[in-house]
């Protein structure tokens, strides 16, 4: 992107063959190394959590749906699979560490990881219906995989407790030494470091040439096959990852709040991830962590003047970035920099 | 055992009636313009909100509060086209699913701030309460009454789309819109009147269903899901399609409910998914 290619390079490319083994500077991998707006990025995380020890619950609720929303980033904003029933994954995740936890396993770390292998199953099993078709049928399919779980959830109320939902699920201390506290320290700082680990673990997945073909899928699903590709199993793949990620999400849900309630699993969770995703910007990664912060926190003092017009600030909100501002947050910002530091270069 | 089954039966057509009602113009929708339009159960919601409200405080009597319905959800869609809808009809699904939640969420809760969050009731006329015996069968006068209304509009719908020079015009919109604007059809023209008559179909049908769907402030959001289901299934874009499937639904729906209970609305969402995989893209036109 930001390379220049002078005219010379492109006829000595076109000259001499490619090599496949070691490729020439235009043809690298994207850059690994953090740059400094993302280390500032951490840094402000972690910071919140000296900063404003009050409003530590608010923020592990805005990492939790952050993280949600990074796995949805992951399929919609890299693969191009549109999905709104992405609350199925975050729901099995979450009913998982709570059930395990409610049956005597009430380990974090293992009940994470049990969320993430079934939520991840989940994902690789639905992905056969959820995965194929154009972008309305997607959207159907996922929309009704969405509500069936839902209403399978609703039913069973024996395993799930229905519409009380699970309260209470007992949960053990965090490596054994860390109780999830009332104010929300542990349940903070611990949903930190699994989301910083679970996006470092993505940062890896979309740079690395997976991620790649899975943006040449995105941008040209026609064509891949050409190059080689195996563009069904490479859709089958992502979604089950950012399934099992969503499934992480749940978890940390369920364990920090100790309560899990039918609505993990509800239309309207997966359609705020989406909103989350698209405010924030998608395809950044970082857009779905702003965007589920800015959405949390306009929640937050929205719902505090008044609970039920809240929907409507968000409606308008929503239909302002669709018609105004397509690029969301981190698209906004991508531009300013541009706009700043970028000196034109004739190209 | 004969007569629950015709009542199953009956009960299904009077619904799956109404469904088509307020699908047809999501249907008209996503076969001309391509739009995925989730705020559609708005217009139908509106409808339902202007024909209580003329009753409660106005005092209008139900059966001329029917056309106000059908004349302010109409209005409301020549408003709203060219302002909001047409700037969209060429981007992606994702971004006009996110306009229209948007315009759904904006709905609701301007629906509770002006009526509050209650359920709305309507006082029927005498003639269309109890019900009626037919061929040893007791049927619900307001259920009759909705058929008979439907019936009538169906075949309006159909002389127009057959008949009229505006109806080989939109036809020919849904087959091929480029095409359509290079043989000199006014194609924003069509989008709009036939958006407005989908919107205006949407508030009669949201006016009839109050007495049989209920009304509240989350109506939109409550059944979009079966709106979308007969368009999926009926092929967008088409009458006779959206009837046929609107009376599936409806059966479907009512029939599981009244035999497995238990399962609930597991049987109208499994066979939403059960016919988008028969059919991936087959009976839906937008998907290329």
């Amino acid at each position: 992107m930001g390379a220049s290619v002078e005219p010379g390079e492109i006829q000595a490319m076109t000259q001499r063959p490619v090599s496949l083994t070691r490729p020439s500077s235009s043809l690298r991998l994207p850059n690994w190394q953090w740059r400094p707006a993302e280390i500032a990025f951490w840094i402000t995380a972690v910071a919140v959590f000296f900063v404003l020890p009050g409003r530590l619950m608010l923020g592990s609720q805005v990492l939790i749906a952050g993280l949600f929303a990074l796995s949805l980033d992951l399929i919609l904003g890299y693969a191009g699979i549109v999905s709104l029933g992405h609350a199925a994954m975050f729901g099995t995740g979450a009913y998982t560490a709570a059930l395990l936890a409610r049956h005597g396993w009430g380990e974090p770390l293992t009940g994470l990881l049990a969320a993430a292998a079934v939520a991840a199953a989940l994902a690789y099993v639905t992905s056969f219906i959820a995965v194929r078709g154009g972008d309305l049928t997607r959207l159907l399919v996922t929309l009704g995989i969405g509500l069936l779980l839902y209403e399978a959830a609703n039913q069973a109320s024996s395993v799930t407790g229905g519409v009380d939902g699970l309260g209470d699920v007992p949960m053990g201390k965090v490596l054994g030494l860390f109780r999830f506290d009332l104010e929300g320290r542990t349940a903070y700082l611990y949903s930190l470091v699994v989301v910083f680990l679970v996006f470092c673990f993505a940062r890896v997945i979309v740079r690395s040439p997976f991620g790649l073909s899975l943006r040449g899928i995105r941008d040209g699903a026609a064509r891949m096959p050409a190059i080689g590709s195996p563009v069904r199993r490479r859709l089958t793949a992502i979604y089950t990852i950012a399934g099992g990620v969503a499934g992480v999400a749940g978890a940390l849900l369920a364990q920090t709040t100790q309560f899990v309630g039918l609505e993990v699993l509800g239309f309207e969770r997966s359609a705020y991830c989406v909103v989350m995703l698209v405010l924030g910007g998608v395809g950044w990664l970082y857009g779905a962590l702003v965007g589920a912060a800015v959405f949390m926190i306009a929640q937050d003092v929205l719902s505090s003047i008044n609970p039920v017009y809240w929907q409507f600030w968000l409606g308008l909100l929503l239909v302002l970035v669709v018609l105004f501002a397509r690029g969301g947050i981190m698209g906004g910002l991508g531009s300013l920099w541009l706009w700043l530091f970028a000196r034109p270069r004739a190209k | 055992m004969f007569a629950t089954l015709a009542g199953v039966l009956f009960d299904g057509v009077a619904y799956g009636s109404l469904l088509f009602l307020i699908s047809i113009g999501l249907s008209v929708t996503l076969g001309l313009m391509n739009f995925i339009n989730l705020a559609h159960g708005a217009f139908a919601m509106f409808g339902g909100y202007v024909c209580a409200m003329a009753m409660a405080r106005i005092g209008i009597p139900f059966l001329a509060t029917l056309p106000l319905a059908f004349l302010a959800a109409a209005a409301a869609g020549a408003a709203l086209e060219p302002l909001l809808y047409r700037r969209l009809y060429r981007t992606s699904p994702l971004n006009q699913v996110l306009f229209s939640i948007g315009l759904t969420l904006m709905s609701v809760a301007a629906a509770t701030y002006v009526c509050g969050s209650g359920q709305q009731a309507v006082r029927l006329p005498r003639f269309l309460l109890g019900q009626v015996h037919i061929l040893g069968l007791d049927l619900g006068a307001y259920r009759l009454f909705l058929i008979a209304v439907v019936a009538a509009i169906t075949l309006g719908l159909l002389s127009l789309v057959t008949g009229t020079r505006f109806g080989a015009q939109i036809r020919a919109c849904v087959d091929n819109a480029q095409v359509s604007a290079g043989v000199g059809i006014d194609v924003n023209r069509v989008f709009g009147v036939s958006f407005t008559l989908g919107a205006g179909l949407a508030g009669l049908g949201g006016a009839l269903a109050i007495a049989v769907l209920g009304l509240d402030p989350t109506f939109p959001m409550k059944y979009v899901v079966y709106f979308l289901l007969v368009v999926v299934v009926g092929g967008a874009g088409s009458i006779v399609g959206t009837l046929m499937a609107s009376i599936v639904v409806g059966i479907f729906d009512v029939a599981g409910k009244y035999y497995v209970p238990a399962v609930g609305s597991f049987v109208i969402y499994a066979l939403m998914l059960v016919l988008l995989l028969l059919f991936p893209g087959g009976l839906l036109r937008s998907s290329r």
